[in-house]
This record gives structure tokens, C-alpha cells and sequence, in this order.
């Protein structure tokens, strides 16, 4: 493959699809086809063939706003309509052409007029499962400007420029790891992509995987180039079987284009990618015991150093990124790292994709750039509260986050500015939450999840949350004592202090930011024997639960 | 060194030839236990006694490190599956979303807590960690199809449903 058959390829598919009048972009990610949108496809596919219509009728991947799914985007004239079922494909059909169907038609301009795309930029756009919808839209360039035009040490150098870190929620500067890895010795190197999403309310990676596989797939060869691997794995849950069947379709396209295999782009690198499938643990997000995973063992982290940049995989100097971190390296090659590092804030660079859930009018994912107030995530994109309920907490990063309350609205969204406040970046989960939620509850909510997470190799952890949950677990019923709090931030301190793998490290920061922003709700459960939202039952007797800790 | 012979399938369901293959494209190689465990889970629906021992013999892991690792991973199941299964997302957004009080009508009106599968061994009741379609919470798997806004009475609806069937 040559730039210029690259180039051919790409001419070729835009001039097949401009004989068409209009492009039916029909959303077919996980949220949508869960309301049947495979089924809205083929009916729109019919009606254009009966109505006579020049439109070609796409599969696409996500297109972010999940909450007024199935959605069809109609271009070139972007109309954008929600809420579609198979019962609206004439209408839809017929509508090409003339005025849009207008009790369809989704009007939340300013949803999307406030985001910038650089991760998503395809999302939506393409068939997830056509190579060549890809490389139509530059895919490809990077990886073949990458390897003819520049050194693995400029590929390097222009990451270490944009001041990406990484997504997967450490914030560890991207170009940093690529070089430690870069400088290691030996033949043999890897690279994985850590698509093991495991904050529950953070969907972003299998967005990315089943919209987009190929540009993942390109910033991982793109990074195997520039540290000197020649094999990838990629790890994914196996919770998430479209990404999964998508991400091996795309793996078999790449190698039938030659993108992927033997001497890519008659150069002498090579690189091939497998798939690992996560079989349900939480603490395979943690680089150690992802690594632990894919050499077939259970998957407990262990003590660094050695980081696995210097002794991964095997033993082998290895790299590891999130989905995310990959997603973003073909626009920074294309474009260079100062376009990249022209977005965002001081320490924060380029733009971050959240997953928008709980209680909020357009539930979704929303990709903005870094610095960005979260009142205007919130309110602005994500349009408020509904139902006529306040606002009473947003929770970032998963079980490893923090609860911010309406006070925090105005801090910009950036890696220290989220740590400074008690919460963190994670991978981008955004869960709101209103009056209706019960602070201490949702901090018993998080724990007993580490809790259960915990893999059991060190003490503090695993003992650790089981006390924390017992101690919660007591106040929520009503049999708490003001003590209990002490007791609370003294073990959430040895706990933090003391594990052995981020999963331990982080998971009192539910229960210390709670104690922080919410400690009122605290005491209204241990004083007055009440839950202010309503949520828990103060009479009820020990939980089953916590006499099997106790036991 | 002895070449390696891989033992015996355990019979003659065809079953085991797909476990076999998924060790066979790895070369069955230590590092595919993983991998093979995730087949027979999907052939079979559950790991058995006989299957983890045959695939550590294969793959010569030791049986406590084969059994340990199907014991560390949620995914992987040691009981058979009832005829129809009900998983409820228990992830952030569906408990916001009150995903629990479906969790305890469900135990309520099967009778059985979440991870088990009632004694005519009709409907198992589990529950997931997020399966990332938290745009749509409340979310239930059915039978492994997805459904979002899941209320109570769509859900009670369903196990009459598969209950008479």
C-alpha cells in the first residue's frame, strides 16, 4: 500500500457514494439496536428501492445521543431525527427531497454545536464494517505518512508535542510511555490496547470499537511502529460482543488491505493484532493484571517496578494505552501535535469523549474539549435535570471517582483540576445524579462494588471496603454512630495508603468525597434516623450482607 | 524431550471438537486457557468438572490453576444455566435509575436470589456490571437481548411469560 493507492481507494469510495442524492445515516450501535435499528435499516432500504429514490441507506456507528435513539441522519442536508422506527421509514423515504418529516425531526442544535469531535469525528458517519468508508475519510494516512515519512523517534516526538495522556483515566503523558518503551531493549516488543472498560456507567470505548474500529486499530500500529513492536493485543470485554465481532471484522479487512501483516506498506515493519476477550473483572483495567490476563492467569496486578514498559507481557517490554489514547493518535499524526496541543487547557491537552448518564435530559456520549466547565456539560449539552428535580451531584470516574456537588459546577474539566476537587478524570464516565439519590447509599453502592472487585491479594483492599461496606451498610439502616465517620476516613486513609493497585488506591474516594461534599446526609442518617431523599430503609434489620462480612 | 499428545476428547459430542480447535490454533499453548474456557462456556453454557480437567490436561496447567482461574472471572459460570435467563444491570446509571428495586422484585417473584436459577430449572436470575449501555438505564439483558427503560411491570410481564411457556 502506497499513498497514492491509498488515495485511489478513497477517491474511488467518495465517488461511488456521491451518485447518490442523499446518504440515510441509520445509527446502529449498541443503544440503538437495542430499540431494533437493524430492522429500521432494512425497511428504510425498501422504501427508498419502492419509492424510486437515489439514496444509499448506511449502517453507522454511535452518534452520541443515545437518549432520543433509534436515530437517522439524512445528508447532505444533516436533518437528524429521533426516536425512528421501522413504521417511519416511508415517511422518511419520501421526505428526500422535499421538506424533512418535522415530528421526527431532533432539534438539539445546541447539543452538538458545543462539542468538538476529534475522536468521534467518524462516529456516525461511516459503516463501522467497510474499510474503505474509513480510508474515505483520511483513515489510513497517518499510519502510511508514519511509516515512509518519519522516524519511530518523530513519531515519538510529535505525541510527546501534544501533550496527550492517557485516557484510560491515569493521565500518564502519553509520549512519556512511548519513549520508556521505545528505549527498552530486546527484539521482541508489544503493544495492547486496553478496551476493558469495567467503570460501570462509562461506555466510550465500546462506542469507539463499534463505530470506529480502524482508527483504533491505526493508532496501535502507528504506536507498535514507534516503539519497535511487532505484535498487539487487544483486550475486550466480553460483555461487549458487537465491539468485539466489529473490532474482528476490522482486523480481517486490515490484513486483506495489507494495513496489517508482513512488511506493511513494503517497509520493513510488521505488526499483527490478536483479541483477548475479558471474561468479567474489574481489576483487568489495571495494566498488571490485564497483562496477568491475557498470559492466561487470573488476573491479579502486581507490585511496580518494573513498569511493563521494561518487563510486560512475557516478560517483554510492553505498551499499553486505552481505546481512547489509540483513537487519538492518527489526527495527531495528520495534523501534527501542535493542532492537537492547541486544544484544551494548560496541563489537559485535546479533547476528552464522556458518557452522559443518570439523571439528564440527553443521556449519551458527548466528546468536548478538556477544560470545559461542567456546568456547561451538564446543563448546556447535556440539558439539565428532567422531571423538574435538582441537581444534586455529579459523579466522575467511575467507583474510583468522586461525587462533585452544584458548588464544583464551574471548575473546568481537566486531570488535576478533577483530582484537586476529590474526584477523577477516570476513563469519562459522567453519572448525574438529583434530589432523588442518597449520598450515603451511592457511596455503599460504589464500595460494596470494589468490594466485590477486589481481587484478594492484598489485605487492605480486600479487607479494607468489606469493613467500609460494613460501616456503611450500618448507617444506612440506622444503626450508625457519629464515630462510624472517623472510623470511615481512618480506614479510608489506611485503605488508600496501603493497597497494592489503583483499584485499592481509589476506592475510598466515593466515601471521602461524600463525607466531603455531603456530610450533612451523613449525619441526618446517624442523628435523626433519617435518609433526606427517601431512599433508605432506617428500620431495617442487619443485612444479610454484612453479617456474612462479619462472619 | 517427548513430543506432547494432547489426551482423548472426554466423548463423542461434537462440542468438544470446538473446544479442541480453539486449543489447537494456540498450539495449545499455556496462555489459551483463558481463551478455551471462554469456548466451552459458550458451547456448553457452564464449565463442568470434566471440562475443566480436560482442558488443563490439554493445555498442562496445573488443575488448581485451571480451577482458579474459572472461579476468578464472573464471566465463567459453574452451574448450567436455567432455560431462559433474566440479567439485570446493576452498573451506576441503572442503579440511579433504580435498577435495585428491579433486582428485588425479580428475587421476590421467582423466589430465588440473583445468581440462581429457580428448581425447575426454567429461569436464571444474574446480574451484570455494566454492559455499557448505560444511555438507556434501567437495562435487562433477556436471553441475552438487550432492553432499555426497563419499568418493573415489563419485566414481571416477561417471567410470566417465560414461566407458562
Amino acid at each position: 500500500m502506497t499513498i497514492e493507492e491509498l488515495d485511489q481507494i478513497a477517491e474511488s469510495t467518495r465517488a461511488e457514494y456521491a451518485k447518490f442524492d442523499n446518504e440515510i445515516n441509520v445509527c446502529m450501535g449498541t443503544g440503538c439496536l437495542s430499540q431494533h435499528s437493524d430492522q429500521l435499516k432494512d425497511a428504510l432500504a425498501k422504501a427508498v428501492a419502492a419509492q424510486g429514490k437515489n439514496a444509499f441507506v448506511r449502517r453507522t456507528g454511535c452518534m452520541g445521543l443515545c437518549a432520543a435513539g433509534p436515530l437517522v441522519l439524512v445528508d447532505p442536508d444533516e436533518t437528524l431525527y429521533q426516536h425512528c422506527n421501522a413504521s417511519h421509514a416511508d415517511a422518511i423515504a419520501a421526505s428526500l427531497g422535499g421538506a424533512p418529516v418535522a415530528e421526527l425531526q431532533c432539534d438539539l442544535r445546541e447539543h452538538f454545536e458545543q462539542q468538538v469531535h476529534v475522536v468521534l469525528e467518524n462516529s456516525g458517519h461511516i459503516d463501522p464494517e467497510k474499510i474503505d468508508d474509513y480510508i474515505a475519510r483520511d483513515g489510513y494516512q497517518a499510519l502510511v505518512k508514519a511509516l515512509t515519512e518519519m522516524a519511530p523517534n518523530d513519531v515519538i516526538q510529535q505525541i510527546t508535542i501534544s501533550g496527550l495522556r492517557g485516557r484510560g483515566g491515569g493521565g500518564y503523558p502519553t509520549g512519556l510511555k512511548w519513549g520508556t518503551v521505545a528505549k527498552a531493549g530486546g527484539d521482541l516488543k508489544y503493544v495492547i490496547c486496553n478496551g476493558d472498560e469495567g467503570d460501570p456507567g462509562a461506555f466510550m470505548d465500546r462506542s469507539v470499537l463499534e463505530s470506529d474500529p480502524q482508527r483504533v486499530l491505526e493508532g496501535m500500529a502507528i504506536a507498535a511502529y514507534a516503539v519497535g513492536a511487532s505484535k498487539g493485543y487487544v483486550y475486550v470485554r466480553a460483555e461487549y460482543p458487537l465491539a468485539v465481532s466489529r473490532f474482528t471484522n476490522c482486523l480481517r479487512d486490515a490484513r486483506r488491505r495489507g494495513l496489517l501483516g508482513n512488511n506493511i506498506c513494503n517497509t520493513p515493519f510488521s505488526f499483527d493484532v490478536e483479541i483477548r476477550l475479558g471474561a468479567g473483572a474489574f481489576v483487568c483495567g489495571e495494566e498488571t493484571a490485564l497483562i496477568a490476563s491475557i498470559e492466561g492467569k487470573r488476573g491479579q496486578p502486581k507490585p511496580r517496578p518494573p513498569y511493563p514498559a521494561v518487563s510486560g507481557l512475557w516478560g517483554k517490554p510492553t505498551l499499553i494505552n486505552n481505546v481512547e489514547t489509540f483513537a487519538n493518535i492518527a489526527p495527531i499524526i495528520r495534523n501534527g501535535g501542535k493542532w492537537f496541543a492547541s486544544m484544551g487547557s494548560e496541563r489537559s491537552k485535546g479533547t476528552k469523549v464522556f458518557a452522559l448518564t443518570g439523571k439528564i435530559t440527553n443521556t449519551g456520549l458527548v466528546e468536548v474539549p478538556m477544560g470545559i466547565k461542567l456546568r456547561q456539560i451538564i446543563e448546556g449539552i447535556g440539558g439539565g435535570v428532567p422531571d423538574g428535580h435538582t441537581f444534586k451531584a455529579v459523579q466522575t470516574g467511575g467507583p474510583s471517582g468522586g461525587c462533585l456537588p452544584a458548588e464544583m459546577l464551574d471548575i473546568g474539566v481537566s486531570y488535576d483540576a478533577l483530582v484537586r476537587e476529590g474526584a477523577m478524570m477516570g476513563s469519562g464516565g459522567m453519572i448525574v445524579m438529583d434530589d432523588t439519590s442518597c449520598m450515603v447509599n451511592v457511596a455503599r453502592f460504589f464500595i460494596e462494588f470494589c468490594m466485590t472487585e477486589s481481587c484478594g491479594k492484598c489485605i487492605p483492599c480486600r479487607a479494607g471496603t468489606a469493613q467500609m461496606h460494613a460501616i456503611l451498610t450500618r448507617i444506612c439502616d440506622g444503626r450508625g454512630a457519629m464515630e462510624d465517620l472517623d472510623l470511615l476516613v481512618d480506614l479510608c486513609a489506611t485503605v488508600k495508603e496501603t493497597s497494592l493497585c489503583g483499584l485499592g488506591m481509589t476506592a475510598p474516594n466515593p466515601v471521602l468525597s461524600t463525607l466531603k461534599y455531603f456530610k450533612n446526609e451523613y449525619i441526618d442518617h446517624i442523628v435523626h434516623k433519617r435518609c433526606p431523599a427517601g431512599v433508605c430503609n432506617m428500620q431495617a434489620p442487619a443485612a444479610a450482607s454484612e453479617l456474612e462480612v462479619l462472619a | 524431550m517427548p513430543a506432547f499428545t494432547p489426551p482423548p476428547l472426554p466423548s463423542d459430542d461434537k462440542r468438544w471438537k470446538i473446544v479442541n480447535g480453539t486449543m489447537r490454533k494456540n498450539g495449545f499453548a499455556r496462555h489459551a486457557l483463558i481463551e478455551t474456557l471462554h469456548t466451552v462456556q459458550s458451547s456448553f453454557g457452564y464449565l463442568d468438572d470434566d471440562a475443566i480437567r480436560f482442558v488443563a490436561r490439554s493445555l498442562r496447567v496445573p488443575l488448581s490453576q485451571a480451577y482458579g482461574v474459572a472461579t476468578f472471572y464472573h464471566h465463567f459460570s459453574l452451574k448450567p444455566p436455567g432455560k431462559h435467563t433474566m440479567t439485570i444491570c446493576t452498573g451506576t446509571a441503572c442503579y440511579i435509575k433504580g435498577t435495585d428495586k428491579l433486582v428485588a422484585e425479580a428475587e421476590k417473584h421467582l423466589k430465588i436470589p440473583q445468581g440462581q436459577t429457580t428448581k425447575d430449572g426454567n429461569i436464571s436470575l444474574m446480574t451484570a456490571r455494566c454492559v455499557g449501555a448505560c444511555g438507556r438505564a434501567p437495562v435487562v439483558l433477556t436471553d441475552g437481548e438487550l432492553v432499555g427503560q426497563m419499568t418493573s411491570a415489563q419485566m414481571l410481564e416477561q417471567l410470566e411469560r417465560w414461566a407458562v411457556e
